[in-house]
């Protein structure tokens, strides 16, 4: 992976740009010193590391702002994080960019249940939004596995999702406003407590964005009603084709789950391993099925998928039966990730969606893929909506299989890709996946996505060397080759 | 002399574009047209409008898998096409896109025109809008280039979402080619809680205290003058799902909401008549129209705030979060200035006038005018996409 060349000129200037930090902000939000700085050399990609030029936590927005136009003016590079949860690289430091993080950033300003929302600070955790307005009856439904540490900003920034989002959306499904600083310093509302945007759905385009556009500073999210009930399903099949066509029938029965996960035989071999939890050992698919909502219907729906489940010849169906039960089938599934870090020094996620029915297929492929590569892979899979997290399994001190495992990686993404499907469901690009991004885009879709970035950071400031294999200056996108002529087509039809 | 050039090939629509844009030559661009009076009349300053580029022809379903939820049309695809695909196969468009066409006494439109326009139905509170269900995108920008966006799977989130940026961006960023958009499974049975005689506070603490009930509605409406065989004020809220799950969220919601005035329901064929009235906002007239997003629980006070300096009729959609007011007499400014005043001193929200004729229109604000810091981005974005202001100009701003 290679990152943008440092620049020089930043680098020697790094005591001036030290001194100005800390008249903006001032006590203990400027880390120089490698030892304060090292805790931010990397996200969740560990792989990467590097030191940021300095860090600067701002506790103000007019700081925010303040810095930012600094460095639009000094022409320094900002590199915003949240918690630093990103499996794609994201908030992966620059050697020329400050680290601009938003922790302080932590409070809930106002909870308004009349209008079901909540505006917090982008600092807030995932999970301490739901923490704020669980007693009144309330959470907020984006739930990434990551929920306890991951802030609200980072949410925004990657448009998160988790194992409930095909019935409840993901992030950008569920914000209805922000506040942000423009890389100019500029403070921007976009959105508010109502649900349509103004103009053009620049909210929309926020969200996911990967902080190349803005840094986020404000957020108003939906809070939802908490369903009634919940219960689940553990279903095993003999195959994974019997798996997913089990889910093709649930959908197809009109019943949307709360959740929908499913995971192959080295998935459930590692989770019972690590948690007991009684998952059944003799079945190539396991698949948990939640059903939520008001008791009647759950009941009801439970009744249902079991009948589908059974005349698809599964192998064992139980119906939890109490909420101990319930979490006890999910156990296993929310620690696969630990379970397979037992079996391996190290394993990397990956993260494609496919479309679902070519499950098997990719699943086969992938078992060839890993004897070409000479490493295991187990797979769990939001297999509601085709959200794939293969954890390829390698070992770093062995020469050579920390770049098989990433070309493998690779590999896996390009047939998700191939078979109409895409490089992230919901890790986001970064500088894992920046590479790849060819194989979806061409280059004019990439271009006009930089475009876009330009309309905000026309100094391309802003997270430098994230998401675009290739950059351009914004005056060389901005040109444009003119054809002029006789009117198109004779043969075009007008009236 | 306008013509219209109608390409039947997404290369002919890049043919066509990279034409227009070498010549400076403004495009309108159209489905079938039917929502031509929603925005501002086109041309900007002394730049009028050359030709129209008819999209009609780039018509049909390519894709669609019920079971993968999942359908992609060309952008000319009429609306019912669409809605009698899914409907055979026991799905829906979950957003409820209004028959808007209907408003300017059209019948029909396109998916491509449902999408520029971003619409949503009484659903919204529970489903979003179209840019909820947009999964990816092919269109030409006014660069005369074909760029896609997203894909054809639910959970997606490499690149920007540009899917979301074109819709509700009325076709000033690109010609839309290629549209494809979630679909979801559609309710075996719905059912209509109505409750007769609340005045617009009382009505809007109602839907509310559904709205916050694990009842899952998915509507909530209130017509101050009568519908859905109520005269006086209904409000109005809806439960939809598997028959026992009705049945059982049809009672709670009673038990919940039954002191608040006098309780009845409608059911099946009654119940889904009145929701597409609201939907299509059939109460309200001829006349200029505007719609108002709002911060639901202050939209009682934003009406009265409006109403002491204009008078006109409204109704509420979306729990309050969507306010139609039709103004009554001829104020040269369809009451622009009182609206909108009412809403920056309640929370904000957007006021669009959704119908007017012409004049009024080439005068008034159509969208809610923004603050220069956003106007100056969003100017950035639309000359990102079309440098040359080629398509659609003015439609939406001045100047974008």
């Amino acid at each position: 992976m290679q990152m943008p060349e440092p620049d020089a000129g930043t680098l020697a200037r790094r005591d001036e740009i030290i001194a100005a930090m800390r008249v903006i902000v001032p006590g203990e939000g400027v880390i120089a010193d490698d030892t304060g700085m090292a805790v931010y050399e990397s996200d969740g990609l560990t792989a990467y590391r590097q030191l940021p030029l300095i860090v600067v936590l701002p506790e103000t927005v007019e700081q925010v702002s303040a810095v930012m136009r600094y460095c639009n003016e000094n022409a320094v590079k900002i590199v915003p994080r949240g918690a630093g949860t990103s499996l794609s690289g994201g908030a992966l430091p620059a050697a020329d960019a400050i680290t601009l993080g938003l922790g302080k950033f932590n409070r809930v300003l106002e909870i308004d249940y009349d209008n079901r929302c909540a505006v917090v600070q982008p600092g807030v955790t995932n999970l301490g939004i739901t923490h704020a307005v669980e007693a009144d009856g309330f959470y907020y439904a984006p739930d990434p596995s990551s929920q306890i540490a991951c802030t609200i900003g980072g949410n925004v920034a990657e448009n998160s999702g988790g194992v409930h989002c095909l019935k409840y959306g993901l992030t950008t499904n569920n914000i209805l406003g922000i506040e942000m600083v423009l890389p100019d310093g500029e403070i921007l509302r976009l959105g508010g407590k109502h649900m349509d945007a103004e103009g053009y759905d620049l909210l929309g385009l926020m969200t996911g964005s990967e902080g190349l556009l803005g840094v986020i500073t404000e957020v108003t999210v939906r809070i939802l009603p908490k369903p009634a009930t919940a219960r689940a399903l553990m279903i095993g099949f003999e195959s994974s084709e019997a798996g997913g066509q089990c889910v093709a029938d649930i959908i197809g029965a009109g019943i949307i789950p709360g959740g929908m996960e499913m995971m192959d035989r080295p998935a459930i071999k590692a989770a019972e391993a690590f948690v007991q939890v009684g998952y059944p050992l003799d079945v190539e698919a396991l698949l948990l099925v939640e059903l939520d909502g008001p008791p009647v219907e759950v009941d009801y729906l439970i009744g249902r998928v079991r009948e589908i489940a059974e005349g698809l010849g599964a192998v064992s169906v139980r119906v939890s039966e109490s909420e101990e039960e319930r979490n006890q089938f999910w156990a296993g599934r929310k620690a696969a990730f630990p379970a397979i870090g037992r079996l391996t020094p190290d394993y990397y996620c990956m993260d494609g969606t496919i479309p679902r029915h070519r499950l098997p297929d990719v699943l086969a492929r992938m078992g060839e893929l890993s004897e070409k590569y000479g490493l295991g892979v187990a797979n769990v899979f939001h297999a509601g909506d085709g959200n794939l997290h293969p954890l390829i399994m390698y070992d770093a001190n062995e020469p050579g299989q920390l770049d098989r495992a990433e070309r493998f990686g690779a590999d896996i993404l390009r047939l998700c890709v191939e078979v109409g499907g895409v490089l992230t469901g919901e890790h986001g690009v970064g500088v894992e996946k920046r590479d790849l991004m060819p194989e979806m885009f061409s280059e004019e879709d990439l271009n006009q996505q930089q475009r876009v970035k330009c309309a905000f950071d026309p100094n391309q400031l802003l997270n430098p060397g994230k998401v675009f294999p290739t950059l351009h200056r914004c005056a060389e996108l901005g040109r444009m080759h003119i054809h002029r002529g006789q009117m198109p087509f004779p043969d075009l039809p007008r009236f | 002399m306008v013509e219209i050039l109608k390409p039947e090939t997404t290369e002919q629509v890049v043919e066509a574009v990279a034409w227009a844009t070498g010549e400076e030559m403004p495009l309108e661009i159209l489905g079938t047209g039917t929502k031509r009076g929603f925005g501002r009349p086109m041309g900007d300053g002394n730049r009028t409008i050359g030709h129209a580029l008819d999209l009609s022809g780039l018509s049909g379903i390519t894709l669609y898998e019920p079971e993968e939820l999942v359908l992609t049309a060309w952008a000319g695809t009429p609306t019912a096409e669409i809605e009698a695909a899914v409907a055979a196969k026991g799905q829906m468009l979950a957003f409820e896109p209004p028959h808007l066409a209907r408003l300017y006494s059209n019948e029909g439109g396109t998916l491509g025109g449902m999408i520029a326009c971003n619409l949503a139905g009484p659903r919204r509170v529970k489903a979003g809008a179209a840019r909820d269900h947009i999964l990816g995108i092919e269109a030409v920008t006014g660069r005369g280039e074909l760029v896609k966006s997203g894909g054809r799977v639910v959970k997606n989130v490499t690149g920007y979402d540009l899917s979301k940026l074109l819709t509700g961006s009325f076709g000033t960023l690109a010609a839309l080619t290629q549209v494809t958009i979630k679909v979801l499974p559609a309710p075996e049975t719905e059912e209509t809680v109505l409750v007769s005689g609340l005045d617009d506070a009382a009505a809007i603490q109602v839907m509310t205290r559904a709205l916050n009930s694990s009842n899952e509605v998915a509507g909530a409406a209130h017509l101050p003058a009568g519908g859905g065989g109520v005269t006086g004020p209904v409000t109005a809220m809806r439960i939809e799902g598997f028959v026992p799950s009705v049945t059982a969220r049809v009672e709670a919601l009673q038990t919940l909401i039954g002191a608040a005035g006098e309780v009845s329901t409608l059911t099946g064929d009654a119940s889904a008549a009145f929701w597409a009235s609201v939907r299509d906002v059939e109460a309200l007239g001829d006349g200029p129209l505007w719609r108002l997003s709002v911060t639901p629980g202050r939209a009682a006070g934003i009406v009265g705030a409006i109403e002491s300096g204009l008078s006109g009729a409204w109704l509420y959609d979306w729990g309050g979060g969507l306010a139609w007011y039709a103004p009554e007499g001829d104020a040269a400014d369809a009451g622009a200035a009182v609206i909108r005043g009412a809403l920056s001193a309640n929370g904000g929200g957007h006021a669009t006038l959704v119908r007017a004729p012409e004049e009024t229109r080439r005068m008034v604000e159509v969208f809610e005018p923004q603050p220069a810091p956003l106007a100056a981005l969003s100017n950035r974005v639309k000359e990102s996409f079309d440098p040359r202001h080629i398509l659609n100009p003015g439609r939406m701003y001045s100047g974008v």
